[in-house]
């Protein structure tokens, strides 16, 4: 009896949304790969639907509520407390809808209506970066078998982890740290800019390309500025459009830039010593071979000793 | 005050329509300008956020609905985390687009409606978003046939070709009939 209880308390819904099976697969895929060794045991939510995202908020905000409402009734009704969305855009939907009908009686009644469902708000809902910073920085390093030799990684959290605060209650929504802590602990250098926060343009990449492209270039220039070599993400609209789009800004914009975007998940991952393959680094569009390659070389000062030094050792 | 003026809509503001819908206090905005400062899409933006504000206050209808700013908001938040005065200027966006479509006015960024459109259509159809159908779809209704080709070959490999319907689309599809409605009661 009280097995099956904690059991209860320790089983999450997964809610892996849209993206993660199309698009964003890397991150479903990485994430699936990583989760057994440090413990996580997911279940994705029963015949999920979609959280409507940007449209749904942009075009009629009753769907915005219901579409995320009929996701958490669903996993309330398999006896979840919290549920994990590693997009941003979804975590983001899901929390902005507990939060509308937890405050909201009459809605909440309207809603319940709409997807004739029962919905008692009690499930818990946590981004990737929760649930990793819950586990912790030690846990996390304790589960891989290398570290990263310095490699210089900026952290990009764009808009929906952190912001509004009110409503995400996660991190610091100017100057978030949670990524870059877990980027430290895998032996990476996280680099200290000032875009982490600025927004990518998003859903726009198709129907406003031009804004996404100058939107990311700044992005891109800052990190550059700072010197990273590589990004961190745990959202599948900023590693869409600083991985694709950072294409199209090299052509718009003359400029020259490489630096591949790799979810934290992947990260990790790759510490744990997974395959490049399992760890689906081959959707990448911006090559991730030179960055990953610098990530695990032996460092200098492991290496033999340098050529002279070793003529000097022989001698004596 | 507002209050009764908004019961009947035809004759209310839009301001007062608009703090009906979001619950926010419009009157509450002092034109900092803070909004406009921080947005990272207010370089495309026909009016700055700020603006959009103090001329919902003016009750300039025509100047809001028909604003290219309505639509190139990316919904990023910032404005609303910055706010001194605590008012939600992205979800104010979200009326003003809501109020904007129901009137037709979306001429000035259709291929933005049309996105969110078709996003749309496909999850009511099966639950989910289908992201090869949603940018086939986008395209078609566009004309924008030949954007992103030199990305094609990989994202073919992640795009799913054939769209799959959850169990519970029925469910879904109700659930869009009762939010979309002859009027959103």
């Amino acid at each position: 009896m009280r097995g099956a209880e904690e059991r209860m308390s320790t089983r999450i819904a997964y809610f892996p949304g849209c993206s993660l099976e199309g698009t964003a697969q890397e991150y479903n895929l990485s994430l699936q790969a990583i989760a057994p060794k440090l413990g996580l045991e997911l279940e994705e939510l029963e015949d999920w639907n979609c959280c409507g995202s940007t449209a749904a908020h942009t075009l009629n905000h009753k769907l915005a509520v219901s579409l995320p409402a009929r996701i958490l009734a669903l996993a309330e009704r398999g006896g979840y407390s919290s549920l994990v969305a590693p997009c941003a855009a979804c975590s983001h939907r899901l929390l902005a809808t507990r939060m509308a009908l937890a405050n909201n009686a009459g809605l909440r009644k309207e809603v319940q209506d709409i997807i004739e469902m029962p919905y008692k708000g009690t499930v818990e809902v946590k981004n990737i970066l929760q649930v990793l910073m819950e586990l912790g920085p030690d846990k996390i390093a304790a589960a891989c078998s290398r570290k990263m030799t310095g490699l210089r990684i900026a952290s990009y959290y764009g808009c929906l982890l952190v912001r509004p605060p009110k409503v995400v209650q996660f991190d610091d929504p100017e100057a978030p740290q949670s990524m870059d802590t877990i980027i430290k602990a895998l032996g990476g250098t996280p680099v200290e800019w000032g875009f982490k926060t600025e927004c990518c343009g998003g859903g726009f990449s198709m129907s406003r390309t031009d804004m996404v492209c100058k939107m990311t270039r700044d992005i891109l220039d800052n990190a550059a500025f700072e010197g990273a070599e590589a990004f961190a993400v745990a959202c599948p609209m900023c590693q869409s459009n600083l991985d694709l789009r950072q294409l199209n800004v090299n052509q718009r914009y003359g400029t020259a830039f490489k630096l591949p975007a790799l979810y934290i998940t992947q990260w990790i991952g790759l510490c744990m010593g997974l395959p490049a393959r399992d760890l689906g680094l081959g959707g990448n569009y911006v090559d991730t071979g030179d960055a990953v390659a610098k990530a695990f070389a032996v460092p200098p000062e492991k290496k033999p000793p340098a050529l002279s030094a070793a003529g000097a050792a022989v001698k004596a | 005050m507002t209050q009764a003026a908004a019961k009947g809509h035809k004759d209310s503001s839009l301001q007062s329509l608009v703090e009906e819908l979001t619950g926010e206090k419009l009157s509450a905005c002092y034109q900092c300008g803070k909004c406009s400062a921080g947005c990272p899409a207010a370089y495309a933006m026909d009016r700055l956020p700020h603006q959009i504000i103090r001329l919902i206050q003016l009750n300039q209808r025509d100047k809001v609905l028909n604003s290219h700013a309505i639509w190139l908001c990316a919904s990023c938040q910032t404005c609303t985390t910055r706010c001194p005065k605590d008012v939600d200027l992205a979800r104010i966006m979200d009326a003003l687009r809501e109020l904007a479509l129901q009137e037709g006015r979306t001429a000035q960024e259709s291929d933005a409606v049309v996105f969110q459109q078709v996003f749309l259509n496909w999850v009511r159809r099966t639950g989910r978003q289908f992201e090869g159908g949603l940018v086939g779809e986008y395209k078609l209704r566009t004309g924008h046939f030949f954007q992103d080709l030199g990305a094609a070959p990989k994202m073919m490999g992640k795009l799913k070709m054939i769209p799959r319907g959850i169990k519970g689309r029925q469910a879904v599809q109700r659930i869009f009939r009762k939010c979309e409605g002859p009027k959103n009661a």
